[in-house]
């Protein structure tokens, strides 16, 4: 028979919070919390003092009067008496539409130039050292402003394009490279299905869309056909058909025509305009952070050990499916979670537009709206908020589809 | 430990948050220098010379305070704002009195909490553009591509312009006056557009300023002068009447050259209270009885000012225009001071 008794079970005792290890964390943590709170709170407290010491309040009133300036790219319509609220939002969709291009245009040049830093050929991987230590090492805000300013200066003013005997002249008679911006022609529709320009444009996705589908068909069938019998069919021509057929027969019906660009007054006229801000600034974010890239790229292709290259060059494939079929989908998962913040970078970067008179968000509503009306604290909060959800957008997308190819272990 | 140095920060912050909106006249002298915020240079009005000394025509207005309210001119920090920093730069405190080509407006007087104290310079926005465009009036300029430094009152008066004769433009907003002067030069615009005594600066440092000509439209009222924060009236009143000073003294005929002998006294008692030899207008205000003496002796009156940094015989070569003495025809008047 056991005597031993249960040990005397002790109560909480408030000295425990310091003495027993089991709560000192717990307790530092929730002081350090109330700390921290406390101080935020003191500096909030501090600025809504002082701004109401000054007679000014937090209002966002501003945002339905009349903005009172023109912008020069808008993908939305806008006026001058527009609201603010209206140019902060032909100012968000600047910034997307830069961010969304220097994405594309970074992540074609850095994985190009990722892999062929590692190529064998001497001259090819040093040059390619050439363009990531150059570009990398010079900060983008320089980059923009000297791409912009060689734009400017070296090609022809529209002016130029004037006379019997022109300095400049179209390529084409259809394209105008100039010093404001590039100048191409306008593809529209004649008798188009729908009354509206955007309902044609939409017919062309859906049959684009299409298109994708009945070339995955096509993929899947010659799956099963490889798998029955043991050979590929070749379906080149099937998905080339299947791609341009719906494409060919919707420009025909509804007879496709081009808006020349014409020089008319002081600038060309109709066509399509890509001003060049957005050329200068698209073309700088993508070489300077191509670079970037192209270093995750090498560095998550090196991450693959040498066997699995000598493995597959065993089994026969050759060099280049070497890459597609085995390196790349490896390497991917080393080179996606780095490529998120250069992606993010690009978007805070696009930030710096204003240099080149590009009105992005930080140029609309940062800067000539926060000008105009004064209310700088509301505007930088706004532009704050801005940022980060974009960012935590991207970095949410970007996520999901790093862990569709990551490693499934089962 | 550390938390009490980090307390004790935040609380000497709030505190000189607080203090910021007490006397500035006091914080001055207490300082023994005037915090003047300028532009980030513009030849004329506000731009370091070879030696980078600060010089222009609004300069001389800071120097001109910092003589009255402490004796010497050269006891002020410059602080080279932008048209986006300036306004914040005033609020918080970093600076005393803004003079930097600032446009009186209601929303800025009203709504931001400004005191603009007076007028030294009636201006009106213009345009430039190259004389090989054959443009004459600003009204030929449908579909002109217009360069604007961004951040002042000049995108609104432009919009409006345009938009009052139902014609089109495109603008290119740039930062800085040096990467502007740069596209317009290239040809990226075909207009350049700021306040008129703006474009006369922008030109004098052209290579060839005959090449270009100013269009004859003005379309807007720019009255530019200095500002103060709101709610401080006796430092108000001191830049107010040190600019009033200066453009008195023009009228009462004070210079540089004869101010000694009119210190001595005259028969213009205006003159004589005007110079502190007569009744107590220094006390009042809250300086020595000198103060106006010291302001003038400094750079001079208005017009010498004037015609020392932007006149006809500078590179700038503005006339008087509206900036005459309203006994010349212009819209100088100030109050007597009595």
């Amino acid at each position: 028979m056991s005597t031993l008794s249960d040990p005397p079970k002790l109560g909480f005792r408030p000295s425990m919070l310091i003495n027993d290890t089991r709560y000192r964390s717990l307790t530092f943590q929730v002081i350090a919390a109330i700390v921290l709170a406390l101080a935020i709170w003191y500096l909030g407290n501090n600025l809504l003092q002082n701004l109401k010491a000054a007679g000014l309040n937090i209002s966002y009133g501003f945002f339905s009067t009349p903005a009172g300036y023109d912008i020069n790219q808008r993908l939305v319509e806008y006026t001058s008496q527009s609201s603010h609220a209206r140019a902060a939002l032909v100012g968000v969709l600047n910034t997307l539409l830069v961010a969304f291009l220097a994405c594309i245009t970074a992540t074609v040049l850095g994985v190009i130039a990722g892999v062929l830093r590692l190529s064998n050929n001497w001259l090819v991987s040093k040059l390619m050292m050439v363009y990531v230590e150059i570009f990398r090492n010079i900060p983008v805000l320089i980059w923009i402003i000297i791409i912009f300013t060689i734009m400017t200066a070296s090609l022809p003013a529209p002016n130029d394009f004037r006379g019997e005997d022109p300095q400049a002249s179209m390529l084409f008679s259809s394209f105008a490279f100039t010093n404001r911006g590039i100048y191409t022609p306008l593809p529209f529709f004649t008798s188009g299905i729908f009354a509206s320009a955007a309902l044609n444009w939409l017919l062309v996705i859906a049959g684009l869309g299409l298109s994708w589908l009945v070339t995955r068909r096509i993929g899947h069938w010659a799956t099963a056909r490889q798998e029955a019998t043991g050979l590929r069919p070749k379906t080149g021509l099937w998905v080339l058909a299947a791609w341009l057929l719906p494409l060919v027969l919707l420009m025909l019906v509804m007879g496709l025509s081009w808006e020349l660009p014409e020089l008319k007054g002081f600038n060309f006229q109709g066509g399509i305009k890509i001003g060049g801000p957005l050329i200068a600034l698209w073309f700088a974010l993508s070489i300077y952070t191509g670079a970037f890239i192209a270093e995750n790229v090498r560095a998550g292709i090196q991450a693959i050990s040498k066997g699995q290259t000598e493995a597959a060059a065993a089994l026969g494939l050759r060099q280049g499916r070497i890459m597609n079929l085995v390196i790349l989908p490896q390497a991917l998962r080393v080179i996606i979670p780095p490529l998120i913040s250069q992606y993010l970078n690009i978007t805070k970067n696009s930030s710096l537009a204003i240099a080149v008179g590009y009105a992005d968000i930080t140029a609309t509503l940062g800067g000539i709206t926060l000008n105009q009306t004064g209310r700088a604290i509301e505007c930088v909060l706004l532009l704050m908020l801005f940022y980060l959800t974009a960012s935590l957008l991207i970095s949410a997308g970007m996520n999901i589809y790093n862990a569709s190819i990551k490693l499934k272990e089962r | 430990m550390n938390n009490s140095v980090f307390f004790g920060a935040l609380t000497v912050a709030g505190l000189a948050a607080g203090a910021a909106a007490a006397g500035t006249l006091d914080d001055v002298k207490a300082r023994d220098k005037l915090n003047c915020g300028t532009n980030t240079g513009l030849v004329g009005f506000a731009a370091p010379n070879a030696n980078g000394e600060w010089e222009g025509f609004d300069i001389a207005v800071c120097r001109a305070v910092a003589a009255a309210v402490l004796g010497d001119s050269t006891k002020v920090e410059f602080v080279p704002t932008t048209g986006k920093t300036r306004f914040t730069a005033l609020a918080s405190g970093e600076i005393d009195v803004l003079v930097r080509n600032t446009t009186w407006t209601f929303s800025r007087d009203v709504d931001l909490k400004f005191d603009f104290v007076g007028v030294n310079y009636y201006d009106g926005q213009g345009f430039m553009v190259p004389k090989e465009l054959g443009v004459s009036s600003a009204k030929e300029l449908d579909g002109a591509t217009v360069c604007i430094q961004t951040g002042t009152t000049t995108e609104l008066n432009l919009a409006d312009f345009f938009r009052a004769n139902n014609i089109s433009y495109e603008p290119v907003p740039i930062e800085t006056e040096a990467e502007a002067q740069q596209q317009y030069l290239s040809g990226a615009c075909d207009v350049y557009t700021t306040d008129a005594s703006g474009l006369a600066a922008t030109r004098a440092t052209f290579d060839d300023p005959s090449a270009h000509v100013l269009l004859p439209e003005i379309i807007s009222k720019e009255p530019l002068g200095p500002l103060v924060r709101h709610g401080d009236s006796e430092w108000g009143d001191v830049v107010r009447w040190t600019l009033n000073a200066l453009i008195a003294a023009e009228e009462l005929g004070v210079t540089s050259a004869n101010l000694t002998e009119m210190t001595a006294g005259t028969n213009n008692p205006e003159i004589n209270r005007l110079l502190g030899t007569e009744d107590n207008l220094g006390e009042m205000i809250g300086l020595s009885a000198d103060w106006a003496v010291k302001a003038l002796s400094v750079g001079g009156n208005y017009g010498e000012i004037f015609a020392k940094n932007i006149g006809e015989n500078t590179p700038i070569g503005l006339a008087r225009g509206l900036n005459a003495q309203w006994t010349d025809g212009g819209l100088l008047y100030t109050p007597p001071f009595r």
